[in-house]
């Protein structure tokens, strides 16, 4: 048995623990490891969809040189975990070998979630998380025709759009009414959803995946969906959203305290004194206002690394994410929000919308009924800018001001027509009739 | 259906180039028709094979299968074209008779089938460089379209588009030729305005200085905008608009290469150790251009003692101008010497060190002990055709589309370095919205590693990028906009990226 002596120990060399061993790096000296089972180096999750799409290679999706790990002394270790002992200080490794830690960071990320559906572990059933997902998927492409995707999500839609590209005709299942319409407002949802449609993909709304029938070879042969309807297709993707992947400390009979993910205080902190825990995997204690307990998010991920750095070498620092951003792309049209816009608003939470007439472009701004403060914007087409957005967020701006200034938010390409500037006339009639009726129901 | 448009498109502009490729072995009777009728077939073999890859597909951003294709992923096809063009470009520069070049009498072959275009514009036959400033142009003008297409939900690009392929087509092609048409007597001097030195490596040549100032009107016209857009023009638009005023909007090779040369952006090495060498060329070559100038203009002025500026002069400008940049990136650094203006001081000082030794080391016709002529010569050779054209061009399928803008060219190394200390220009990072995806560094044709400042949360600012916007376009998350803007809080730096607020207070010790 291997004995060997680290400072800090990362397990996961995702967004999250390598942001965490970077920013320990930039503050102190202690011996940084980090062990991935995935791949020996970082690379970018989510450059896979264009990977598999021609638009580059893997290599390009590496954010730092092979050469940038040794000369910024973290070491990198390719294998997998399999248990965490914590009276001894030590992870196990799939070879027998044991590393030895100070701090130990999980941040093993997620897994994809399959709710049990029979013929789910079939092949050519898989999710689109993991590098070997992707591979397993491009091993396949030459036989397949047409391919099932189930789940109305960021994952799902970029794998329609991936494999729309490789010439499959794609059947999409999703099972909200119009595309994921839990976290878009029915407008957007609805722009999406047409979108969707556009691209050439069977797009089956209000629809769930029942079963997935073998063939002879057990090989995927197509699938029967909750409306009864058979789909023959030879790949299925299952992109029903994310859970922690954690396995390896439910069965290792770790001490690690878990629910759904590995629990942590404000700190990111385990029950484990010397254990850490951030990224997709972590559960907070404590959720934030509006937040969730589990957040997988690239730019959470990033953050919670940014944070337990600080804390590892010496300054305790509290997990404390600024306001809610994030961004997406659904086929050609972008999507970024800042603050909280929800779908099915809150009853003090008053929404201002405009769309361009023709163009898949719209804004949407929401405001508190009583304070008439801004509480966020979400944008589809049209890119804003962060930095003035998170400042009237900051600021608590007045909705009117937030009108009157919103040319100032436009992140928008040189030359293109001005639409945060189109949408402000509309934004005030809005305001001006939300403003008489609130008048009447209080007279 | 599609397939069938392709195939059929694709060997129609094929029949267009054989057409026109076999005048070097047959000759024809008709060349009006044979011109004509060869253009027509590759214009619009061309255009119906970009329309047909384009259309049914809805606007945005089209790189499906770019790492699967031969010929843009340095495959079969890729290495052919290569070799395919770098053949072209080594007849034209060293091996004109092959193409119906005569020195003595009237040419022949390809270069005479372009005789009745020439005739049009400027009244005489046809010249190896009038044929391949015809097909550069056609080429610029038949890729603006496809890149048009291509690019068409994104106003920016297409702007700039059409503002190359008019620079070169009036510009650089069809003034020049009609100018000349005009004044059939002056002796030749370079017509293309915006033609800058030194880019234009021979603007300050004996012979071309000469041809200018006996060149009349026009003549002196040129000259003093020649100077006046080096000196004047060229530093105020950097400073409001950063190097992509000339570099992705008016020059010629930046022209090709963002129409012809699109499909082949993301072969550019994004490597440390490739910035290291880009770092070093472009230096030598801004260093090797400057002695060499200095050099002619040095003896031209010994030849001509009666001009308005003497040696002496000249000897205090060039001094003035190299210890004044060299006080101002001392004066303007911020955090110490980054190694883009260390490499930049170093070469000012080689550059002084060498004027020194010129005045002292140079007789009539001998630049320190070299004949000034071959000086001249050997840049023209190695830097002017060698590698601007075959490097720069022939290795478009292997290089990637700006491998002359990126490691040769001296007037993008005089426009970076202005555009790094002193400009309002920069690409500015939206907050913390990237995720590391490297659609920006994979498409950036000058291999800059954009994904390594907009994941930190910086904005870009290096003296290569040309400002094409391509970064911009493809990434996905809305993250990148070029921007001109107060120079001050230009690179401003953080700990980390907007969004995270480990709050102070908050903190526990």
């Amino acid at each position: 048995m291997n004995d060997l002596i680290n400072s800090v120990l990362i397990i996961g060399n995702g967004i999250s623990g390598v942001t965490a061993a970077r920013h320990i790096r930039k503050n102190s000296d202690i011996d940084i490891t980090i062990i991935s089972n995935e791949t020996p180096y970082f690379f970018s999750r989510t450059a896979l969809m264009y990977i598999y799409m021609g638009h580059m290679k893997f290599e390009a999706t590496k954010p730092y040189e092979d050469s940038f790990w040794k000369k910024n002394r973290i070491n990198v270790v390719f294998d997998q975990v399999t248990g965490i002992d914590e009276e001894t200080n030590s992870v196990e490794l799939a070879n027998n070998n044991r590393i030895s830690y100070k701090y130990l960071i999980i941040a093993c990320g997620s897994k994809p979630n399959k709710f049990g559906w029979p013929g789910q572990e079939l092949e050519g059933v898989s999710g689109m998380y993991h590098l070997q997902d992707l591979e397993r998927l491009e091993a396949l492409t030459p036989t397949i025709n047409q391919g099932v995707i189930v789940g109305g999500g960021l994952i799902g839609i970029e794998l329609a759009e991936m494999l729309q590209s490789r010439g499959v005709q794609v059947h999409y299942l999703v099972r909200e009414s119009n595309f994921w319409n839990k976290v878009l407002p029915y407008e957007e949802s609805k722009m999406v959803t047409q979108h969707i449609l556009d691209h050439g993909v069977d797009l089956q709304l209000n629809t769930e995946l029942n079963l997935i029938e073998p063939d002879s070879e057990n090989r995927v042969k197509g699938v029967y969906t909750s409306k009864g309807e058979f789909i023959d297709c030879q790949y299925v993707g299952l992109t029903c959203g994310v859970s922690p992947n954690i396995d390896f400390l439910k069965e290792s009979n770790s001490r690690i305290k878990t629910d759904k993910g590995i629990i942590v205080n404000r700190f990111l902190q385990t029950n484990i004194e010397n254990i850490y825990s951030i990224g997709d995997c972590a559960q907070h204690l404590h959720p934030f206002d509006q937040r969730s307990r589990i957040e997988s998010v690239w730019y959470t991920g990033r953050m919670m690394g940014e944070t337990v750095a600080r804390t590892i070498t010496g300054t305790k620092t509290a997990y404390q994410p600024g306001h809610w951003f994030n961004s997406a792309k659904f086929f050609d049209i972008e999507y970024q929000t800042y603050g909280r816009v929800n779908a099915n608003p809150s009853p003090n939470e008053i929404h201002l919308y405009w769309e361009h007439p023709k163009k898949n472009i719209s804004i949407r701004l929401a405001y508190d009924r009583i304070t008439h403060k801004i509480l966020g914007v979400l944008n589809m087409g049209v890119r804003l800018r962060h930095e003035v957005f998170d400042q009237w967020l900051n600021e608590r701006r007045e909705i009117l001001s937030v009108i009157e200034h919103f040319e100032n938010s436009n992140f928008d390409p040189e030359f293109y027509a001005n639409y945060t500037r189109m949408a402000k006339p509309t934004f005030y009639k809005h305001y001006e009739e939300i403003e008489k009726s609130e008048l009447k129901r209080i007279l | 259906m599609k397939k069938t448009i392709q195939k059929a498109s694709a060997l129609v502009g094929l029949s267009g180039l054989i057409l026109m490729s076999s005048s070097t072995v047959v000759e024809y009777q008709s060349l009006s028709a044979i011109l004509v009728s060869s253009l027509a077939l590759m214009f619009f073999g061309g255009v119906i094979f970009f329309w047909n890859q384009y259309s049914n597909t809805l606007a945005g951003i089209k790189n499906n299968g770019v790492f699967f294709n031969t010929l843009t992923n340095r495959g079969l096809l890729g290495l052919i074209l290569g070799v395919l063009i770098t053949f072209i470009y080594v007849l034209i520069y060293w091996y004109p008779k092959t193409l119906g070049y005569n020195s003595s009498g009237p040419s022949t072959g390809l270069i005479s089938l372009f005789d009745p275009l020439s005739y049009l514009l400027n009244g005489k036959p046809a010249s190896r460089w009038f044929v391949y400033g015809s097909l550069y142009t056609f080429a610029i003008v038949l890729f603006g379209i496809k890149f048009i297409y291509k690019y068409r939900n994104n106003r920016y690009q297409v702007i700039r588009t059409v503002s190359v392929m008019f620079f070169q087509f009036a510009f650089a092609y069809y003034i020049p030729e009609i100018l000349s048409a005009l004044n059939p007597d002056t002796p030749y001097f370079a017509k293309d305005l915006k033609n800058i030195w030194p880019l234009n490596y021979y603007f300050f040549d004996q012979w071309h200085l000469k041809n200018m100032l006996y060149g009349g009107g026009l003549g002196m016209f040129f000259l003093v905008f020649g100077l006046v857009l080096v000196f004047i023009i060229s530093p105020i638009l950097t400073y409001f608009y950063g190097k992509r005023w000339y570099c992705s909007w008016v020059c010629g090779c930046g022209g090709l290469a963002e129409t012809a040369g699109d499909a082949f952006r993301q072969l550019s090495s994004k490597k440390l150790n490739v910035w290291k060498i880009e770092r070093l060329m472009i230096h030598a070559v801004l260093v090797f251009i400057f002695i060499t100038t200095i050099a002619v203009i040095w003896s031209f002025l010994g030849r001509n003692p009666d001009l308005y500026i003497n040696r002496k002069g000249f000897f205090y400008i060039i001094t003035f101008i190299t210890l004044t940049t060299i006080g101002v990136i001392y004066f303007t650094k911020k955090n110490g010497f980054s190694k883009d203006l260390r490499a930049t001081v170093v070469s000012l000082g080689v550059i002084l060190i060498s004027l020194i030794a010129i005045r002292a080391y140079s007789n009539e016709t001998h630049i320190l002990f070299i004949e000034s002529a071959k000086l001249q010569k050997s840049y023209g050779f190695f830097i002017g055709a060698a590698f601007s054209g075959v490097l720069g061009v022939g290795f478009y399928p292997i290089l990637g589309s700006r491998v002359w803008c990126r490691f040769g060219c001296p007037a993008a190394a005089i426009l970076g370095i202005q555009q790094r200390l002193f400009s309002r220009f920069r690409i500015t990072t939206n907050g913390g919205q990237c995720i590391s995806c490297g659609n920006c560094s994979v498409y950036c044709e000058m291999g800059i590693d954009v994904r390594s400042y907009a994941q930190r949360g910086e904005n870009i600012v290096r003296s290569s990028c040309v400002g094409c916007g391509i970064c911009a376009a493809v990434c996905p998350r809305g993250v990148l906009k070029l921007e001109n803007d107060k120079l001050k809080n230009r690179i401003p730096s953080f700990e980390f990226p907007l969004g995270n607020n480990p709050d102070i207070t908050n903190t526990i010790n």
